[in-house]
């Protein structure tokens, strides 16, 4: 029962994390692509783009109120679930964690205020409205990012009988992994929310629609992604210069890199014999993962012969990485296709819009897959060198019930969230909406 | 003051805030559901929804402000209610995230729908009912320590008269509260049926709100008398909170100032809410948390007052215009203003 219970626990968190993540991502990103295009719309005086603002707006108040509830939901999880964890943690981390629901405060009030007030004030005063909601939105991804690094790179206290003491959360808060992990974390949230309007776009142009609205939508969304996408993979590059250095078990799992060593070479797809430890079909990229992890064909990479062997990760997160890589590099080399055309004036191909409609959902599962490298990567710890999943979590009994009821809650959120969306810009085109405002160019 | 106090007394502040404007949100959803049941419907939805649609989402983090709060400033009370409630927790939550999200949905066509409708009103009345169980916990006798383990002790909390009178006193108060706003809201819309409607609901639901009140007294001697003895100590609070109650009902009984009135509700509650809270003092969770034993470390609660102090300066004014854009605008009040 112990063991089961354990499983659960953990299942039920991935469950209700991974769902949660899909709108919180959204809920950071898309704030600022509504108040870029209001913004644009009003510089420009160009109604097109602040009907744009105007309709991911709406389609947003969806997302955020799916947002909110999981939020709550994981908010409560964690001293549901992992009681000892909050018990030991909470005298640490709980400076962000407040801090959070203040920016998370501000954002809840604005997006009340910007959505009811739309013919209300003057254009740049409603504009004004959404930079309360930006700044919310990325400060509370900001604060609990803190969070989720403390867990990685504990620092800020001294343990002393099982008790923590000396407790400094700003040192805390400011510990080693935040700064990349928030770079990256912000980076590629506003990637993904911009690449995923734009698949809106292309999908309508696609069907057939050609209405210059969806152009418009296309390039401001295309380009917004491709300055995202360029930062996201800086941001990872730095953040795989951060693990090699404070966390080299994790690192060395996702690359398979057993062996420490010098000019180590990068392992890129390929199948890990688990009994023997051999990789087969992999293509292997001489210096590449020194370069990748120190910045120089000779570094010495730690392997994972370096760390005790229960203390390893699982080394399926490998695949997980290899993954997001790859359709990180998908989100840069796709925008440069689409703008290849339209500098030089040329239609943009059907096959290029199609790449672009892919590329919003593949960008969502680079999130995911993202999260699940980094939290996998952890194990088996939950707090790195100072507590165990293991001894973290409940001894109460029900969590497989609970696992069952969360997944049954999510599948209908999910189903009523699509379904509401659909109807919404299906019961409002934007060719009615367009003539309801007047907006005729 | 020391760091405890002031830590309970900012989450004691942001419950409160929290059983006011969820009460009104609860309490909305159920004569929603009510009014299409009977008929009543279209004349007092348009009233409840113009007020709702723009704070529904402020409402929700009044809790999770507090459940944050606890955890930070009393980690080890977070422990024992964590290991303890899983079940009623995860339930409450289920019920939460059921009725924060169909809300939104309900503004994009759900709201013709009376399933819909109907598993809204419920949720309101379940959800204070959960909530409330949590302080009918922390009174001791349903947590008990045993062998390291932390149990819950389900039955004894289904069979408590305690708790059953607890649960009631929830349920009238979320429709006397709600029913009492609505009635001002429909005042300032100048909305003659519906202030009606919903004044002959705040008269109604006004006895059995004290009622309950008295239940709990009874019950909670037999219960925790420790506790029942604290609570004579500050008796005058209770005595307030009764005068308040029958100044507001004064007011709702002779159509006057029902801004007035709903201030005095708000009052009423305070002093019965605070009452009860100082008397419940030092227990978090009788007998086995108290809040100097369970508080964070110094520097952990001064960081944390410094953020609450932060927090507050951009929290005030923000609070305060939504108020007076939604709430305080006559015009957008009665529907003349987007």
């Amino acid at each position: 029962m112990e063991g089961d219970t354990l499983l659960y626990s953990r299942l039920l968190t991935f469950v209700t994390l991974g769902f949660h993540i899909v709108f919180a991502t959204l809920g950071v990103g898309v704030p600022v692509m509504i108040s870029l295009a209001e913004w644009v719309g009003i510089r420009r005086k160009d109604p097109h783009y602040v009907l744009m603002a105007r309709r991911w707006s709406r389609g947003f108040v969806i997302t955020v109120a799916v947002g909110v509830v999981t939020g709550t939901c994981i908010g409560m999880q964690l001293s549901l679930l992992w009681p000892r964890f909050m018990q030991a943690a909470g005298h640490v981390i709980s400076l962000p964690m407040f801090l959070e629901i203040f920016a998370f405060f501000l954002e809840a009030i604005f997006l009340g205020i910007y959505m009811y007030t739309w013919d209300r004030f003057r254009p740049i005063v409603h504009w004004l409205l959404t930079l309360p909601v930006v700044i919310g939105s990325s400060a509370s991804a900001f604060f609990i990012t803190t969070v989720n690094a403390f867990m990685n790179t504990p620092q800020g206290f001294t343990l002393q009988n099982g008790q923590f003491v000396d407790v400094d959360p700003w040192a805390a808060m400011w510990n080693p992994a935040t700064p990349s992990k928030v770079a990256h974390v912000l980076a590629s949230a506003y990637l993904t929310s911009a690449f995923l309007l734009g698949s809106i776009a292309a999908f309508r142009l696609l069907q057939g629609r050609d209405h210059p609205y969806y152009r418009k939508a296309l390039r401001f969304t295309m380009a917004a992604s491709l300055v995202f996408a360029v930062a996201t993979v800086v941001a990872g590059d730095w953040s795989g210069k951060f693990l090699a250095e404070h966390q080299p078990e994790k690192l060395a799992a996702a690359e398979w890199h057993f062996e420490t060593k010098p000019r180590a070479e990068l392992i890129v797809g390929g199948v890990l014999d688990p009994e023997t430890g051999e990789v087969a079909y992999a293509l292997r990229i001489p210096w590449a993962l020194s370069i990748l992890a120190h910045g120089h064909p000779d570094a010495v990479v730690t392997g994972l012969d370096a760390i005790p062997r229960e203390q390893w990760p699982p080394l399926f997160v490998h695949y997980v990485f290899d993954a997001m890589v790859l359709i990180g590099f998908y989100t840069v080399l796709v925008p440069i296709a689409y703008f290849g055309y339209i500098w030089r004036k040329r239609a943009v191909p059907r096959l290029v819009l199609r790449l672009i409609v892919w590329g919003g959902p593949l960008a969502m599962l680079a999130i995911e897959l993202g999260w699940i490298y980094a939290e996998v990567g952890r194990q088996p710890w939950i707090l790195r060198g100072y507590m165990k999943t293991a001894e973290a979590v409940t001894t109460s009994e029900g969590v497989g019930l609970m696992l069952v009821l969360f997944s049954l809650l999510y599948i209908v959120l999910a189903a009523v969230a699509a379904f509401v969306l659909l109807r919404l810009f299906r019961n409002k085109p934007l060719e009615a909406e367009l003539e309801e405002r007047r907006v005729i160019l | 003051m020391s760091l405890a106090l002031v830590g309970i007394t900012v989450l004691w502040v942001f419950l409160y805030g929290y059983l006011i404007v969820a009460s009104i949100d609860f309490g909305a959803g159920f004569f929603s559901f009510y009014g299409k049941w009977t008929g009543k419907g279209a004349v007092i939805n348009d009233v409840i929804d113009r007020y709702l649609s723009p704070v529904w989402e402020v409402t929700n983090v009044f809790l999770v402000f507090f459940l944050v709060g606890l955890v930070g400033f009393f980690p080890d009370a977070a422990y024992y209610y964590g290991e303890a409630l899983l079940i009623p927790g995860s339930v409450a939550l289920i019920l939460l995230a059921i009725r924060g999200s169909f809300y939104a949905f309900a503004n994009y066509g759900a709201r013709e729908s009376t399933l819909f409708l109907f598993l809204y009103g419920m949720s309101g009345l379940f959800i204070p009912a959960a909530l409330s169980t949590v302080l009918t916990i922390s009174e001791g006798g349903f947590i008990i320590e045993q062998g390291g383990r932390v149990v819950f002790l389900a039955n004894e909390l289904l069979t408590s008269p305690y708790s059953w009178s607890v649960v009631l006193l929830a349920l009238v108060s979320v429709l006397f509260i709600s029913a009492s706003f609505l009635t001002y809201y429909a005042s300032r819309a100048e909305d003659q049926e519906a202030l009606e409607v919903l004044r002959s609901f705040a008269l109604f639901w006004s006895l059995p709100t004290i009622f309950a009140g008295f239940l709990v007294f009874v019950t909670l001697r037999e219960h925790n008398p420790q506790h029942f003895h604290a609570m004579l100590d500050v008796s005058w609070m209770f005595v307030a909170s009764m005068g308040c109650f029958l100044v507001a009902l004064g007011l709702l009984m002779r159509r006057k100032a029902y801004g007035m009135a709903f201030l005095f509700v708000m009052l009423q509650y305070a002093f019965a809410f605070f009452g009860y809270g100082v008397s419940h003092l030092p227990y978090l969770l009788y007998p086995y948390v108290t809040i100097t034993g369970s508080v964070t470390s110094p520097a952990m609660g001064q960081a944390l007052i410094a953020a609450f102090v932060g927090g507050l300066a951009l929290l005030i004014p923000s609070l305060w215009l939504l108020l007076r854009l939604f709430l305080f605008d006559a015009r957008y009040v009665k529907g003349l203003r987007p």
